[in-house]
């Protein structure tokens, strides 16, 4: 038998996959950490040349950096505390037996599987818009005046979509974690005398512990990337009110062309995603291990 | 009984708000722009589909449409042609490597995309990338690989070892193997696996708004376009973006489960 196992050589088998995701990943960090020393503008013909640690220096001393730096942590935060609280609540209500329960969770679920640009649109359009929208026409029509979100609380109006387009991942990925926890482990609590309150925080709240952290950790990742939404509602604006660091960085690339500076920021982001890294792949990494 | 009742009320509840948004989409879809803009909303209108007529003969939203299925088809047979033999390979012949090797492809996934957006531009100005179809496949296909190596890897596991061995003895090739035995046992997962993949790749909106300008734009781009200040057609904004949208959400109703698992990298199962 194990004669026969050694007769398959793995190494062409793994080659591509590995290959492909070394030079994905190596070559444009190594790149980025490169650009990140020198002084590069791509309107600026006169190439380039070493600075050291002078993009950073640019970047630490600039007002924008720390904006964004702070929006981007409001994001994330914010967003985070809205899905994983929206999520556990509507995946212990769609847990329960109840009509038409299968139709619901469909529902609850399919903001996650509309395009970000189409979900930005069709909230800052159709229902975020002070003149047009519906959300101005109910306050309006409560007397309340009516709202101009993304002038006045663009990050929040902001952080609102982004949780509506997030929670259902938390559902899609706590509602399964709760159907798995077994009849018998119910059973038992409910002979306990456990009430829904205290099945909730003693039965179902620490069996979604788990689930939860990679949940947080995975959106934690993307948000740090949150671009589209930003994109197509304030362009980052009003001034500086809605720049995260993606978009500080597509904006000192794509427009300033200063490649030395948007690569700094693209260094920072990335020790940013790190931090959240290494604790996901620890939380993975166990899993694993329980299922050897 | 009343708290049977009270809970379909409270679901009911809940999953109409989250999906509200998208039902008034699917209105305004079919109204006017005059009624689509009109205060008090009108909730009952004579539907038209000249919207959808509209949209559709435009000349360029057939090529939006065409980068969309190409792009994400293509993506995700590269993928998963890459990752088919590397999930085969872990999930049967492991070796002391395979849980490092497979942490650290998810640890792929863990660099957020702006950092590497300077040199992905510059690189694919230099090597003609921009603006192409193959340079958004490469992308999008390395940017889903872990997750499809992942998904494929948990599915073959599932397959019991004695069918590989017993083929084994019967003097099977790994090709042989692989093709004729893995493949056609684990056809329900790697559907999973690729309408997953087709999905993510269809919605990516990062690297199809940085990369791409019109000729290989595809529909999140197009429907981003509609930001502009004289793009205010709501009702032409909504039929485009309905069609944009249904496909995939019924491809994420079909696979919602294989999603949490492929999302959570196995820690849901």
């Amino acid at each position: 038998m194990t004669r026969q196992r050694h007769r398959v050589r793995t190494g062409p088998l793994m080659t591509p996959a590995v290959g492909m995701l070394l030079v994905w990943m190596i070559v444009p960090l190594l790149m980025t950490l490169w650009f990140s020393a020198q002084r590069y503008n791509l309107l600026d013909p006169g190439g380039t040349a070493f600075a050291g640690l002078e993009n950073y220096r640019d970047l630490v001393t600039g007002r924008a950096l720390w904006v964004a730096m702070g929006n981007t942590l409001l994001l994330v935060g914010a967003v985070l505390a809205i899905t994983l609280a929206g999520g556990t609540l509507l995946a212990v209500l769609l847990d329960r037996e109840f009509p038409g329960r299968n139709i619901c969770r469909l529902l609850v679920i399919a903001p996650f599987f509309v395009m970000p640009t189409v979900s930005a649109l069709v909230w800052k359009n159709m229902l975020m818009n002070p003149v047009f929208g519906l959300i101005a026409w109910i306050t309006r029509s409560l007397g309340l005046g009516a709202p101009d979100f993304f002038a006045t609380a663009p990050l929040a109006a902001i952080i609102l979509i982004v949780a509506w387009e997030w929670t259902p991942f938390a559902v899609l990925i706590l509602l399964p974690a709760l159907q798995s926890l077994s009849k018998e482990q119910r059973e038992a609590a409910r002979m306990d005398g456990a009430g829904a309150a205290a099945m909730f925080l003693h039965v179902e709240l620490p069996h979604l512990r788990r689930p939860m952290a990679v949940v947080a950790m995975i959106e934690t990742i993307f948000f740090l990337s949150l671009f589209a939404e930003i994109y197509v509602t304030t362009a980052g604006g009003p001034g500086l009110a809605s720049t995260n660091l993606a978009y500080l960085i597509f904006q000192d690339a794509l427009f300033e062309w200063d490649v030395g500076l948007a690569s700094a920021g693209g260094v920072v982001a990335i020790a940013l995603a790190n931090v959240v890294a290494i604790f996901l792949m620890r939380v993975v990494g166990r899993t694993l291990e329980a299922e050897r | 009984m009343r708290t049977k009742w009270a809970l379909a009320a409270a679901g009911w509840m809940a999953a109409g708000a989250m999906f509200f948004p998208l039902l008034w989409m699917f209105l305004t879809s079919f109204k006017t722009e005059i009624t689509a803009v009109a205060t008090p909303p009108a909730l009952i209108f004579k539907p038209t589909l000249d919207n959808y007529a509209a949209v559709l003969e435009r000349a360029d939203y057939a090529q939006f449409a065409a980068n969309s299925v190409v792009v994400a088809l293509g993506s995700t047979l590269l993928a998963l042609a890459v990752a088919i033999p590397a999930a085969y390979s872990m999930a049967f012949f492991p070796t002391r490597r395979t849980r490092g090797v497979l942490l650290w492809m998810l640890s792929t996934k863990m660099l957020p995309a702006v950092g590497v957006l300077v040199p992905i531009f510059l690189l694919w100005r230099r090597f003609g990338l921009l603006d192409t179809r193959i340079g958004l496949v490469l992308i999008n296909s390395a940017s889903v690989l872990p997750i499809v190596v992942w998904m494929l890897f948990s599915y073959f596991r599932e397959v019991p070892r004695e069918i590989l061995e017993a083929c084994r003895m019967d003097g099977a090739t790994p090709r042989e193997e692989l093709f004729h035995v893995l493949l056609p046992l684990s056809k329900p997962g790697i559907t999973a696996t690729a309408l997953l993949s087709i999905i993510l790749c269809w919605n990516e909106a990062f690297w199809s708004l940085n990369l791409t300008t019109v000729r290989a734009a595809t529909l999140t781009v197009f429907t981003a376009s509609f930001s502009s200040p004289e793009g205010l057609f709501w009702a032409k904004l909504s039929a485009a973006s309905t069609l944009a949208t249904a496909p995939i959400l019924i491809f994420g109703w079909i696979s919602q489960r294989q999603f949490a698992r492929g999302l959570s990298f196995g820690a849901v199962k």
